[in-house]
């Protein structure tokens, strides 16, 4: 019967620890159902990328203090995970606070830095609470911000909230049993924080701190387990993660570089009786643009699963600002919403199954994509390098190329550049004209 | 040709003297043929001339970059143009283009090299600040705008596209001006509304037009001239002025022109 806690201790590590390994397989599988894309080359220039944007926050500190708060939280998850490892060696071997001995001396300097950590992250999340709930910021709003990613914001803030009082909770009864010489409950010396706490539950007697110590160790690592889980499922969370390989792949060119399509060039070439370059010759034209996700390219869905749901991109759109329909966010949630579905699809009727619907037209409207004047505003925004103009697009160019669905204005458009060589109607003949009036 | 004549010789003219010029001006699509930005390119050939630059235009050689009908997802009609155009680049032996169109300029620095066409590529206002820096164009203490309010407008397509926020900001700096920031510029610059391809169709609808927000904020700085560097966003805010009726006291200028008058061209 000793054992049993850490039997059930080892149980619980496994189960949760099994569910994240199938999680993470399934976001991998369906990342890969994109179309495959180089971004394997210059390392040094993306490792760079990553820990200034990534590691580093840099493109947070746009908007200062979500920033510090952010920063608050971040530092807190990062560096409280030292006791998480704490947490689960004492939980597998039955030990209580095993670094102690290790630590020495420094051992309550450490914990004084995670009761800060985790005062700070409590503080942080209530003031996002409050933003997002009370204050009502702009940006946490709008059409594709209803329902789920709503109560997912809240929730990851509620849950973080609720691991840190477990955290100082099981602190404050421990110092007070420490204080009472109980057995099991090892003198470590003082927490600066906790102790502040101790009236609280000074009154109480020492089967009951028993429990409540007890009883945060386990809710607090329980919380930690199921938070794991979550994260994983289907909650923007998951950017705690996949900013790093997301910020590492990052477009390193000029913002203003679009993608050239190869097989296009391929076709140009022929057209044109001009040789076609080596290694263009097998290039396998495919679907032109793009109508589902599997279209998209692998960095394109990575990008949806990296998305927060923070709304800088919308905030900063020219034509969101203006009461279109289009919302960088929503292309972002879009894509990785259907890509799930998808997903699922697969799971269910095997790998080739068609459901007939598609990313273009079931998700996404061809409204919202004409309205983007690729302006980047959204891609500078972005605090994880996300690139939503790059999936605006591939569904124009399917839209165009496969369809021949232009507005008309843009038909006449294609039509001036093919027979004058520009897009207004003018004689290609005219074009020096303007010369005479220099010398008039 | 007489002292005075301002000259504007194309490649071909040169090709047949068998002479290469420093640099060639590309001009583009509004530059040659929309009757505003036709002053933008006749500033920015007058200055050309006064300091003696070498430099030629393409003339009736010269085709839509394509850069239009790419960003609206006619990927194939871009690669023609692209493809085209480049024949006739590299056939000339064309090493340095400066443009006055920030679009021109982004796709041929961007997009053309991937497609066989590799030049080094300056938008005007980094030319003109390279004029600046070398000393050919000096502050000379005066002129009509010193001490009054300019704004300048970031164009997407130089700032957040490659970039490009000092130079247009240096050009302007010599003509001793009051420069006065929009609360969005550099990096948050607001987009004129005319990339993308919506220059060439209406926009969707909403409850405002993105130029018109745009316009509201130059007017609101106070300045008297707002000052453009790409043809685009100068149709979209000499609009957006007509629009709010202030076209007799607020002017938009590209920094070609004024540079040009600065320089008494």
């Amino acid at each position: 019967m000793e054992f049993l806690p850490q039997v059930i201790f080892l149980i619980l590590l496994s189960v949760s620890g099994f569910f994240i390994t199938k999680s993470i397989l399934r976001i991998r599988r369906n990342i890969l159902l994109g179309r495959d894309v180089n971004l394997y080359d210059r390392p040094r220039e993306r490792l760079k990328m990553m820990v200034l944007v990534a590691l580093g926050q840099k493109k947070m500190f746009k908007k200062p203090l979500p920033a510090i708060l952010h920063l608050f939280v971040y530092l807190g998850f990062i560096i409280i995970n030292i006791e998480v490892l704490e947490i689960i060696i004492d939980g597998l071997f039955g030990t209580h606070r095993i670094f102690a001995p290790v630590f020495k001396g420094l051992y309550p300097s450490l914990i004084n830095i995670f009761e800060f950590l985790a005062i700070s992250v409590l503080v942080s999340c209530a003031i996002f609470l409050v933003r997002r709930n009370i204050i009502k910021v702009k940006r946490f709003d709008g059409e594709e911000m209803k329902r789920w990613p709503k109560l997912d914001a809240n929730l990851i803030l509620s849950i973080e909230i609720f691991l840190m009082i477990c955290f100082l909770s099981m602190n404050t009864s421990d110092g007070i049993l420490q204080s009472r010489g109980s057995e099991h409950y090892i003198s470590t010396g003082d927490f600066f924080f906790t102790s502040f706490l101790k009236p609280l539950f000074n009154g109480l007697g020492t089967s009951e701190l028993i429990f409540i110590e007890r009883f945060g160790w386990w809710a607090h690592i329980m919380g930690i387990f199921a938070f794991a889980m979550y994260v994983f499922t289907d909650s923007k969370h998951l950017h705690i993660f996949i900013s790093f390989p997301n910020t590492y792949f990052s477009k390193l060119d000029p913002a203003g570089r679009l993608s050239n399509m190869p097989e296009v060039t391929k076709e140009v070439k022929l057209m044109l009786n001009l040789p076609v370059d080596s290694g263009n010759e097998n290039v396998a034209p495919g679907r032109f643009g793009a109508k589902d996700v599997q279209d998209l390219t692998w960095k394109n869905l990575m990008e949806a699963y990296s998305c927060t749901e923070c709304g800088r991109c919308t905030s900063q759109c020219p034509a969101n600002l203006t009461g279109k329909k289009l919302s960088p966010r929503k292309i972002m949630m879009d894509t990785r919403d259907r890509l799930e579905e998808v997903g699922r699809n697969i799971e269910a009727n095997g790998k080739d199954h068609q459901d007939g619907k598609s990313l273009l037209g079931d998700y996404i409207t061809v409204e919202e994509i004409m309205a983007c004047t690729t302006c980047n505003a959204c891609v500078e925004a972005c605090p994880v390098n996300i690139d939503p103009v790059s999936i605006i697009l591939q569904l124009r160019r399917f839209k165009i190329m496969e369809e021949s669905q232009a507005p008309a204005a843009w038909n006449g458009m294609f039509s001036n550049i093919e027979n004058n060589f520009a897009p207004w109607k003018f004689s290609p003949s005219d074009r020096l004209n303007w010369v005479q009036k220099l010398n008039q | 040709m007489s002292e005075n004549m301002i000259n504007v010789p194309t490649m071909a003219e040169l090709a047949a003297k068998g002479v290469t010029p420093e640099i060639l001006f590309w001009v583009g699509c509004a530059g040659s043929f929309d009757e505003r930005a036709k002053s933008i390119t006749a500033a920015f050939v007058k200055i050309l001339n006064k300091l003696s630059v070498n430099f030629a235009v393409l003339g009736t050689e010269e085709s839509c970059t394509g850069e239009p009908a790419k960003r609206a997802g006619n990927e194939f009609l871009f690669q023609v143009q692209a493809v085209s155009n480049i024949e006739v680049l590299n056939a000339y032996g064309i090493k340095k283009i400066v443009t006055a169109c920030p679009h021109c300029f982004n796709t041929i620095k961007n997009e053309y090299p991937e497609l066989g066409g590799n030049y080094e590529v300056l938008h005007h206002s980094e030319f003109l600040q390279q004029l600046i820096n070398e000393g050919k164009i000096k502050l000379q203490g005066g002129g009509e705008f010193k001490g009054k309010k300019i704004t300048y407008h970031d164009s997407c397509y130089l700032g957040r596209s490659n970039n490009i926020y000092e130079a247009p900001r240096k050009v302007l700096e010599i003509l001793d001006a009051e420069l006065v920031e929009m609360k969005r510029s550099r990096t948050k610059g607001l987009c004129c509304g005319a990339g993308g391809a919506q220059m060439f169709k209406e926009p969707e609808p909403g409850f405002k037009d993105i130029n018109i927000e745009r316009t509201e904020e130059a007017i609101g700085t106070g300045a008297k001239v707002i000052a453009a560097a790409c043809p685009f966003c100068m149709t979209m805010l000499s609009d957006g002025v007509k629009n709010k009726e202030k076209e007799s006291e607020i002017k938009v200028y590209d920094i070609a022109e004024l540079i040009a008058k600065y320089e008494g061209l």
